[in-house]
């Protein structure tokens, strides 16, 4: 069953001072299944990110047409783990968290419960400029899960934080998401964290980004723990769509 | 979490108010004269009218208008200023306004509220508040420009609604501004109250201190300037600044 259609025909950047005009996305096309984590891998500056605020409803102006998975019982439609936190600096973390869940309803003991599965308990009312960069990236997370959205997008979200930080959060998303299943488009430059966390890669070209490839991961994700197995999927992604990959 | 405020650091400002009270005194017994009263005189006129209730009564209906004209120009002028801050249109048609009321002299705004609605109580205010409008405007104007677009977005994704956006994304982040614009406008409100009163109400400070200076009663004038501005002072150190370590309490 579909959860999101994509299909934008083109996606362009006026010209702004001395930088010309400029064609982010074009003619990408793709599908997700619903409960897929699906990984977009492509170069730096593709427009990944551009693609992401697209789905997100936060730009507008492009051609084409995005289809959203159907509303459901009071499920809001979309979750976003942005690059940076952006956490409401003058609101604790679980005002921050709290803040973000549909009014009303009495959720206060699961989103406990959230923190305390991130790891975050000891830091619920604590303002989020004390946190590190690693922590507040946790919160990010914990709070686009607590929402339990329908779609759940995730921009680099551990970028720049040391490996084995985010590859703690990395089994957090997993185990986050094998509990709460939900639809997940995860961004990412890097083929290996994709190979670790994805059911399916969709690889972008250069820009103008369209979809180069698809590719299936066919390991079970219990059986990526070791780098061997990674190597081996990447050399064999590599081998076969190296075009596309040089610069990953 | 403060520590106590450290004796070291009271000591100077205690003894430049020292110093200025021992300069007038020399001054007014180098002088003699009943235009230039000493300290103890104005002392004694302050306690009398004090005594006596005029002092109160004149203090209390100023500051209500102070009141009355900070509230009401903060509110407006800071709604204006969000909009103004946030639409690029909206901000072109009203910037040439802007620059107007900017630069308008207070006293031609108070005769000509006067002249268009009478000698009353809503014309002074109006006055007033109309005077102090474009400051809090421009300053608060600042800060809505510079809202985080990051986190605007954040409240779009999650669906805050207009009225969670303004009150736990904009508001917080225009705090700082807007405790600005309450500060100056503290001290600009109240000069201009007087002058208000002065020209067209039968009460009030300015008032009272129009009537002293018809009868050269400079004890009186100088009695009166000190109460308020004691007043206007404990305000500033008693309101406004604990409302600002409130506003920032989430700084590191």
């Amino acid at each position: 069953m579909t959860a999101l259609a994509i299909d934008i025909r083109e996606k362009r950047y006026p010209a702004v001072g001395r930088a010309g005009a400029n064609l982010a996305l074009q003619a990408l096309r793709f599908e997700v299944a619903r409960g897929e984590l699906v990984c977009i891998v492509g170069p730096s500056g593709c427009g990944k990110t551009t693609l992401l605020n697209i789905i997100a409803g936060l730009d507008h102006a492009y051609s084409g047409q995005v289809t959203l998975p159907p509303a459901s019982d009071g499920r809001p439609p979309i979750g976003y783990v942005f690059q940076n936190a952006r956490l409401l600096p003058w609101r604790t973390v679980l005002e921050n968290i709290e803040l973000a869940l549909p009014q009303g309803a009495g959720h206060r003991q699961r989103v406990l419960d959230l923190l305390a599965a991130t790891g975050l308990g000891d830091v619920a009312h604590v303002y989020p400029e004390r946190l590190s960069v690693g922590m507040g990236r946790r919160v990010a997370l914990a709070r686009a899960f607590a929402i339990d959205p329908q779609l759940l997008l995730l921009d680099e979200p551990f970028v720049s934080l040391d490996e084995p930080t985010a590859d703690r959060l990395r089994q957090l998303l997993i185990e986050i998401w094998q509990r709460q299943p939900t639809t997940v488009l995860f961004v990412t430059h890097d083929l290996r964290e994709a190979i670790l966390l994805a059911d399916r890669i969709i690889l972008l070209s250069p820009p103008p980004a369209r979809v180069a490839a698809s590719i299936p991961i066919p390991v079970p994700r219990d059986a990526r723990g070791s780098d061997t197995t990674v190597d081996t999927v990447r050399r064999q992604i590599l081998d076969e769509f190296g075009e596309s990959l040089r610069a990953l | 979490m403060n520590p106590p405020r450290l004796p070291s650091s009271v000591w100077p400002y205690i003894a430049s108010i020292a110093a200025l009270l021992v300069l007038w005194e020399i001054a007014a017994s180098l002088v003699h004269s009943r235009v230039l009263p000493t300290p103890m005189a104005v002392l004694l006129v302050l306690m009398r009218d004090t005594a006596d209730g005029t002092l109160p009564y004149h203090l209390v209906i100023t500051l209500a208008r102070v009141a009355v004209s900070f509230f009401l120009a903060l509110l407006l002028g800071s709604a204006i200023g969000i909009v103004m801050g946030r639409s690029i249109l909206l901000d072109r048609l009203g910037d040439s306004w802007l620059i107007v009321f900017l630069n308008l002299p207070a006293l031609v705004t108070i005769v000509l509220c006067y002249v268009w609605f009478g000698l009353t109580e809503v014309a002074a205010i109006l006055a007033v508040t109309i005077n102090k409008i474009p400051n809090v405007v421009v300053t608060v104007r600042e800060g809505a420009r510079a809202l985080s677009r990051d986190l605007l977005e954040m409240a779009q994704v999650f669906q805050f609604g207009r009225y969670k956006t303004l009150r736990h994304v904009v508001l917080p982040a225009l705090g700082p501004f807007i405790i600005a614009a309450a500060r100056s406008g503290l001290a600009i409100v109240w000069k201009i109250v007087l002058v208000v009163e002065l020209l067209g109400r039968s009460s009030g400070v300015g008032f009272q201190i129009n009537l002293f200076f018809q009868l050269f009663d400079v004890a009186s004038i100088l009695a009166y300037t000190i109460a308020f501005v004691a007043v206007i002072q404990l305000l500033e150190l008693g309101v406004l600044q604990p409302l600002e370590r409130r506003a920032n309490r989430w700084r590191r």
